[in-house]
C-alpha cells in the first residue's frame, strides 16, 4: 500500500512562459497524486514567473537568486525558505541550475532539504560534447559530432557529414543549416550565448520521440514514458504531443539509465529513422539531465514519475518499476491569461516569498 | 500470407480516425479505406478484399478497383504497417 506524504516540497522552474521551465508540470504532476497530502512551494528567478500564479498549485513560492551569484547565495535562500515553510525536499528542473544543486547536495540534506539526483560525473556523461562517448560506452546510436571552439573546422566537417548539419550550443538551442555559410553564422550565434565549444552534429532525419525516465541510482529504471512530438513551435518545442506505447523506445532509455547507474530524471531525445524495427534505427539526439516541460503527461498517461522523484528525494519508498502507461494519451499546452490579485506579485517582489496559495479557481 | 499484426494494433473509430500507439502516428480514412483495413485486419487476402468492395460499393472490379487497392496496400507498407 502507497504511504501518504505530508511533507512539504520545493520544485523550482516556475518559468512557464513560451520556452516553459518544467516546474508548473511537475507540481501539477505532485498535485494529482492521491497520496500527496504535504504542500508545493515553488520556486523560480522571477516574481512575475507564471507558474507563481496559476490557480491552485501552490501552497507558496519564493523568488532564488540567479546561479551566477553562487552557490552560497543559493544555500542562503534555500535555508531563509525551508525555514518559512519546512521544506523537506528539492526537486531543480533547470539545466542551468542543475550543476549548482547537485553541488550542494550535502549541504542541503544537513538543512533537512533531500534530493534525488544525479553525480555531476553522470551530468557530464551526457552532456552534448560527451554524448559520443557515451553512444559507444552504452551501445546506442548518437549522430556523429564534433565539439569546435572555433569556425576553422566548419569546412572539415561539413564535408565530413555532408549538408544539412546541426548546429548546437553548448547548453541550449539548435539550428539545421543547409550551408556552411549559414553553419559559421549559425556557430557565431551559439558562441556569443551559450560560449564554446559549439556542436556540430550530422543531420538525423526521421521522426522525433522523447521518452522521460527516472532512474534509481543503482541501474534500474523505475519508468519511462515515450512521446511523439505533434506540434512545434518555432524554437522547437512540443506545443502538442501523444505517449507512444514502442518498447524500443523504452529499450533505449533503459539502456542508457543503466550504464550511468543514473539517479533522478532524464529527457532522452531521440530520432527515429527507417521503420523503427530495431534499436539501430533509433538515433540519440540530445539527453536532458532533468524533468522535460511535457512531463505532466506522464502522470496522465498512468506514470507519475515527479511524484515518484519527490518520493525518493523524501527518502521513502516507491516501487522497483511502474505498470505499464496508456499509449494516445494527448498534451495541447494552452496559452492563457491567468489572473491574479496584485497582493501576491506584492509579497514577491517585496520579500522574495509568497505565504499564500492562489486559489482564484472562478478566474 | 501478409503480415498483419502491426494492423492490429491501430486504434479505429467509426469516423476513420485510426492512431498508431507505436509510432503516434495519425491517419484520416475513407470509408473505403476503412473498408480496406478492416478487412486486412480480419486477415482478408487482397483478391477479397476487391471482390468485396466491388459487391459492396456496386464497382467493376475490373476498373481502377485493383489497381487502388495494390496502392492502398502499398502506402500501408511504406508506414510499416502491413509487411
Amino acid at each position: 500500500m502507497t504511504s501518504v506524504v505530508t511533507e512539504t516540497i520545493s520544485v523550482t522552474g516556475m518559468n512557464a512562459n513560451d520556452n516553459p521551465g518544467p516546474g508548473v508540470g511537475v507540481a501539477r504532476a505532485v498535485r494529482l497524486d492521491p497520496h500527496f497530502k504535504g504542500k508545493i512551494i515553488g520556486l523560480g528567478y522571477d516574481a512575475l514567473d507564471p507558474g507563481f500564479y496559476m490557480a491552485n498549485l501552490l501552497d507558496g513560492g519564493g523568488v532564488l537568486p540567479y546561479p551566477s551569484n553562487g552557490s552560497d547565495a543559493f544555500l542562503g535562500r534555500m535555508r531563509t525558505l525551508q525555514h518559512q515553510f519546512g521544506i523537506r525536499a528539492l526537486i531543480p528542473t533547470l539545466d542551468s541550475e542543475l550543476r549548482a544543486v547537485v553541488a550542494l547536495e550535502r549541504d542541503l540534506e544537513y538543512e533537512g532539504i533531500g534530493t534525488f539526483l544525479p553525480s555531476l560525473e553522470a551530468i557530464e556523461r551526457v552532456s552534448k560534447p560527451q554524448l559520443p562517448a557515451l553512444g559507444k560506452a552504452a551501445s546506442v546510436r548518437i549522430p556523429a559530432s564534433e565539439s569546435i571552439q572555433s569556425t576553422d573546422g566548419i569546412p572539415r566537417i561539413v564535408k565530413r557529414f555532408g549538408l544539412p548539419v546541426v548546429v548546437k550550443g553548448v547548453y541550449y538551442g539548435a539550428t539545421i543549416v543547409e550551408s556552411e555559410a549559414s553553419a559559421i553564422a549559425a556557430f557565431r550565434h551559439f558562441e556569443a550565448t551559450w560560449g564554446v565549444p559549439v556542436i556540430v552534429q550530422e543531420h538525423v532525419a526521421g521522426d522525433e520521440y522523447n521518452v522521460c525516465a527516472l532512474g534509481d541510482g543503482f541501474g534500474n529504471m523505475i519508468g519511462a514514458v515515450a512521446m511523439r512530438k505533434l506540434v512545434l513551435t518555432d524554437k522547437g518545442k512540443g506545443w502538442a504531443g501523444v505517449t507512444v506505447a514502442n518498447p524500443l523506445l523504452l529499450a533505449l532509455a533503459e539502456r542508457i539509465i543503466a550504464a550511468l547507474k543514473w539517479r533522478g530524471p532524464m529527457e532522452v531525445e531521440v530520432m527515429m529513422t527507417g521503420r523503427g524495427e530495431s534499436l539501430d534505427d533509433l538515433a540519440v539526439i540530445e539527453i536532458n539531465p532533468r524533468f522535460p516541460a511535457w512531463v505532466f503527461l506522464t502522470a496522465a498517461a498512468g506514470q507519475n514519475l515527479p511524484s515518484m522523484c519527490a518520493r525518493l528525494a523524501l527518502g521513502l519508498p516507491v516501487p522497483d518499476k511502474l505498470p505499464p502507461y496508456t499509449a494516445g494519451r494527448m498534451f495541447v499546452r494552452i496559452a492563457l491569461d491567468q489572473i491574479a490579485d496584485v497582493a501576491a506579485f506584492g509579497q514577491l517582489s517585496a520579500t522574495g516569498i509568497m505565504i499564500s496559495s492562489i486559489n482564484n479557481t472562478a478566474l | 500470407m501478409l503480415d498483419t499484426s502491426r494492423l492490429r494494433d491501430l486504434a479505429i473509430n467509426e469516423s476513420g480516425f485510426a492512431f498508431d500507439p507505436t509510432t503516434g502516428h495519425t491517419y484520416n480514412l475513407n470509408v473505403t479505406g476503412l473498408f480496406i483495413l478492416h478487412a486486412l485486419k480480419d486477415g482478408t487476402e487482397l483478391e477479397r478484399i476487391v471482390a468485396g468492395l466491388s459487391e459492396t460499393f456496386d464497382t467493376d472490379p475490373e476498373s481502377d478497383l485493383t489497381r487502388d487497392v495494390g496502392e492502398f496496400a502499398r502506402q500501408l507498407r511504406e508506414q510499416g504497417l502491413l509487411r
